[in-house]
């Protein structure tokens, strides 16, 4: 299992993909070349993740107040079901070894602790609550058509810059 | 057939195909499932100002704007052809809670009351917006993901660093929902 899931082994030679990784969960790791239109198969899968979004009311505000204030199973059912669904997914790629569509190894970075998680997670749980939405649903929110939440993305825009900006003062 | 994918769908529906994504992302390009990363990739692509944090080849993680661009158009094709008729059906006691708040207008998606144009430049729009915005983009950064990179591509993969930032994204949520918006939705 270890042998198919070697942590970065291209980050010691590649200081760019070690940048990528840097406090990132989404990292491309596939070193292959392929001409644009290959990334729309992200797009196609977004599309349905957009409609499930949206049908599932997971883009919905009061959805959110529903799950903190513990009165509606709804959420916790999504994001457990996810998870499960994710974990099982996950196992059977490591067990059988499986490769990309491409012949590459699949590999998923592992994540270091660091204090981020404590007080950056508690900072993005308390404007979960009150923005009623997460990054994804934000785009969902404004591909539904909600124009005043481009200011709640650009807002979260700048927040991630004012982070990249202080990073280095920060507790990590 | 189509009156009833009009209809919300059940969490399990919805749930299973979120949690598809990890391994759809994975078998077609070694990606890991993540959506707050996005954001810092606009900063990079738009505004790197010469921070080291910005400066990276974001271009090789475009895919992951193409995944954004499609949720926003996925969401779009929900709400014009696929929208439920009914009104969304709000747990009780929340909506009890809300109207106590003068949130009544439980119709739509968000409160029309907080989240539109006229309420921009007050303080609650001020807060709810750009404030509630800073810190969802300023906290998933410096947490390393969001939902969707640390509650579910994390978990997913067993990575404890992930429960921490996720159990922190749950007490965030309730410290808010329980102690702060309450007087927040008086403003």
């Amino acid at each position: 299992m270890q042998n198919t899931f070697q942590q970065s082994p291209a980050g010691a030679l590649n200081p760019d993909l070690q940048a990528r990784e840097l406090d990132a969960m989404c990292v491309n790791e596939s070193e292959l070349q392929h001409p644009w239109w290959y990334n729309l198969k992200y797009a196609a899968w977004g599309i349905l993740f957009g409609i499930v979004f949206v049908k599932a009311e997971i883009v919905s505000w009061f959805r959110i107040q529903e799950m903190f204030r513990f009165e509606s199973f709804h959420m916790y059912g999504v994001i457990g079901t996810a998870v499960v669904v994710g974990l099982i997914s996950v196992l059977i790629i490591k067990r059988t070894s499986a490769k990309t569509i491409h012949g590459e190894e699949i590999h998923i970075p592992n994540k270091e602790f660091n204090k981020g998680q404590i007080y950056g997670a508690l900072i993005f749980g308390l404007g979960w609550a009150v923005a009623g939405a997460c990054p994804g649903p934000l785009f969902a929110q404004m591909g539904a058509g909600f124009s005043v939440i481009i200011v709640t993305f650009l807002s979260a825009i700048a927040g991630t810059w004012v982070y990249g900006l202080v990073r280095e003062k920060l507790p990590h | 057939m189509l009156e009833a994918i009009k209809q919300p769908w059940p969490w399990y529906v919805a749930g299973a195909l979120i949690g598809l994504t990890v391994p759809y992302l994975l078998l077609v390009g070694n990606k890991t499932f993540g959506i707050s990363s996005s954001l810092r990739h606009m900063c990079a692509a738009c505004l790197p100002a010469n921070i080291a944090f910005f400066k990276y080849d974001w271009k090789k993680e475009i895919w992951n704007l193409f995944f954004v661009g499609g949720i926003a158009l996925g969401a779009f094709i929900a709400a014009q052809f696929l929208s439920n008729p009914d009104a969304l059906v709000l747990a009780q006691p929340t909506a009890d809670y809300l109207a106590s708040k003068g949130i009544t207008d439980t119709t739509s998606m968000l409160p029309p009351e907080i989240f539109s144009w006229d309420q921009l430049f007050t303080l609650r729009g001020l807060i709810f917006f750009v404030v509630g915005g800073f810190m969802v983009g300023f906290g998933t950064r410096y947490a390393g993901g969001c939902t969707s990179g640390h509650a579910i591509m994390g978990l997913s993969s067993l990575q404890w660093p992930s429960l921490v930032a996720t159990v922190m994204f749950m007490i965030g949520g309730i410290i808010m929902t329980w102690f702060i918006l309450p007087f927040l939705l008086t403003l």
